[in-house]
């Protein structure tokens, strides 16, 4: 018996409205339907009056959901893609991001993002959105890359009392299985390593964790120790896991699904070379996806964003500066 | 909403002394609208996001006049604390959430606190109300809280406040219908139109309109004509209003016409309403004066988190897996 990603979703939800009565969802097709991908599958029937469908109209679902916030409920809204949530931006960045800071009032509110690249999706249905929230003040962003984080997280996080942006990635859902959905349950803004070694850190995030450790197995034939951080978490950033791990290995490299410029590979670069610049033996290096749209062919796709092959180069660069 | 003007009244000399920082942005001429709608709406009940010419409807709605001063002069006691100002004030926890600057973003909000009523099962007769202009009617987020407020059928009272003017675009760049209130139809919510100058009438549609949603008879949209008698803000002159608007009907001041209407129906002597002003005068110079002596915000003191979970968390909560 198996536990998928996506099962692990699914899963925390039905926690999480069983235990909490505050909670309910709210998102396009997530009733009857059970949602796009099935995340909210039996939801509706098992739990009456808290799944709802939402009319096509992503800034009035976190409008209304922020006003739920407001009277007491924590909601979880569920975009159909992440790339969607581009129309939610205004009521996610100012409306939700600032209430805390501005009112004094919390606004506990989850947002789930099926976020990055499957063959075939295109530029609309494949976007990474976490380093566009992470910018913005007042969120928290989270980016589970196991069965386990993807159902510890998604409690941990509902529970959180600020505005939580949950990246899920669609690649993972029904591709990653586990044993079992329990694993070692950290505390959210905890990262993990993942895979130890001595001799270069491969800093990554949901997914792309995946794709560092088959890179890390493949340089391990040739006797490299790579050493694979999970942040779980962008915001907030565990840079005290982060600094230990390059102390120990002297070189750095942050893998991101996400487009080039800026972003959470950025910011693990920046911060690195910022407060552990005498820990490096090598300019710290960054690798992610191409400055253009994410493309549609497999084919292009495939070579759009990073993999196991890609990360080994830039390692191998690294590894021998 | 005589006392939102002679308050307002205050703000704008203020501004002109430099003694306010950024904006001061007024309701002159839309007082009765504004009032009309917090007088019908319920204190510590109903749902109001009042939006940018609305001192007259959170004064009416219960709001404390050291709430604005404070927020307007920058005091550390009040709701905002310096981190917000002027008219981006709220007190969520009362049923008076703070606007953003960003329009139409009130709609779907308040319509989510009475989702989560309704939900909590708690919404009874409770009505939800917000102010907007006919500017916000062009955008996205107005379309889609309307439109889901309609699907939900909540009790959402959206009072448009046509002054004809969004900032210097006038209606005839802002939208092609022939009347604002048609827009009620393809909502599929209840419409209403009333002169925003007429007290009496404003009165009655607004209590009507909110007595409706009361009832459950779902949405209601109120379209009030009349004319900003200001600039958008106190920065501008206005001097893109056309004289013979401003000479016409809707450039009559509801204010004056209320103190008519009072009169002429024996509702209010003249006496009484001289003695009001002297009384609201008093109110607001102490309003003004208590905020002037408080405390600035520190920025040494503030602690520079925009989040309510403080992290690193070192316990994690129980939960079982399944």
């Amino acid at each position: 018996m198996s536990v998928t990603y996506i099962d692990a979703i699914r899963e925390a939800q039905e926690t999480l409205l069983r235990e909490d009565p505050r909670v309910f969802l709210y998102g396009q097709d997530i009733a009857t339907f059970g949602g796009a991908f099935k995340a909210t599958k039996g939801l509706a029937e098992e739990f009456p009056n808290r799944v709802f469908d939402a009319p096509i109209s992503e800034d009035a679902m976190i409008g209304l959901a922020v006003g739920a916030a407001i009277e007491g409920m924590r909601p979880i809204v569920e975009m159909q893609f992440a790339d969607f949530s581009s129309l939610a931006f205004n009521q996610i960045i100012n409306q939700a991001a600032t209430h805390f800071y501005r009112t004094g009032m919390p606004i506990p509110l989850t947002v789930r993002l099926p976020s990055g690249g499957t063959p075939g999706s295109g530029p609309f249905h494949s976007q990474s959105m976490e380093g566009i929230y992470a910018h913005y003040p007042g969120l928290v962003v989270l980016t589970p890359a196991t069965v386990s984080d993807a159902y510890h997280m998604l409690i941990d996080g509902v529970k959180l009392d600020d505005p939580v942006i949950f990246c899920e990635h669609k690649f993972l859902y029904r591709w990653l299985k586990s044993k079992s959905i329990n694993g070692d349950h950290l505390p959210i803004g905890q990262a993990r390593i993942i895979r130890p070694g001595k001799h270069a850190t491969v800093v990554a995030y949901s997914a792309m964790v995946h794709e560092a450790v088959r890179a890390a197995d493949r340089l391990a034939q040739d006797g490299w120790e790579i050493e694979v951080v999970d942040l779980r978490s962008v915001k907030p950033l565990d840079l005290d896991t982060i600094l230990a791990s390059v102390a120990r290995t002297g070189r750095l490299l942050a893998v991101g699904e996400a487009f080039p410029w800026g972003g959470v590979t950025a910011e693990v670069v920046s911060r690195v070379s910022e407060e552990g610049f005498h820990l490096l033996d090598a300019p710290p290096q960054r690798l992610n996806a191409r400055d253009t749209p994410v493309p549609y062919h497999p084919k292009l796709w495939a070579a759009h964003r990073p993999t196991p092959e890609s990360i080994c180069e830039a390692l191998r660069k690294l590894l021998t500066f | 909403m005589l006392k939102a003007r002679i308050l307002e009244n205050k703000l704008s000399s203020l501004y002109k002394a430099g003694k306010i920082v950024g904006g001061v942005y007024l309701g002159r001429g839309q007082e009765a609208v504004s009032a009309a709608l917090g007088t019908a709406l319920i204190q510590g009940t109903d749902f109001f996001a009042p939006l940018i010419r609305d001192q007259a409807g959170r004064t009416a709605f219960g709001e404390p006049l050291i709430d604005c001063t404070r927020t307007y002069l920058g005091s550390v006691e009040g709701p905002m604390r310096g981190r917000d100002g002027n008219i981006h004030r709220g007190r969520p926890q009362v049923g008076m959430p703070a606007m953003i600057s960003h329009l139409g973003a009130q709609v779907p909000v308040i319509a989510g606190m009475l989702f989560a009523k309704r939900l909590q099962g708690t919404l009874g007769g409770r009505v939800g109300a917000t102010c907007i202009g006919d500017g916000a009617t062009s955008t996205g987020a107005f379309h889609e809280g309307l439109n889901l407020a309609a699907v939900e059928n909540l009790p959402l009272v959206v009072v448009i406040g046509n002054n004809q003017f969004a900032y210097s675009t006038p209606n005839h760049r802002q939208f092609a219908c022939a009347d604002l209130v048609d827009k009620a139809r393809g909502y599929g919510v209840a419409g209403h139109s009333v002169d925003g100058t007429d007290l009496l009438a404003t009165a009655s549609v607004i209590t009507e309109a909110v007595a409706k949603a009361r009832d459950g008879c779902g949405p209601q949209l109120v379209v009030a004509r009349l004319l900003r008698l200001s600039g958008h803000g106190e920065h501008d002159d206005g001097a893109y209003v056309p004289p013979e608007i401003r000479g016409g009907h809707f450039g009559r001041d509801c204010i004056e016409v209320a103190m008519r209407q009072l009169v002429e129906n024996s509702i209010a002597s003249v006496d009484e309403i001289l003695g009001w002003q002297e009384q609201f005068a008093e109110e607001v110079q102490r309003a003004v004066a208590q905020a002037q002596q408080e405390q600035a915000p520190d920025p040494y003191q503030e602690d520079w988190t925009a989040l309510a979970t403080r992290f690193p968390l070192t316990l994690i909560p129980e939960n079982p897996a399944p």
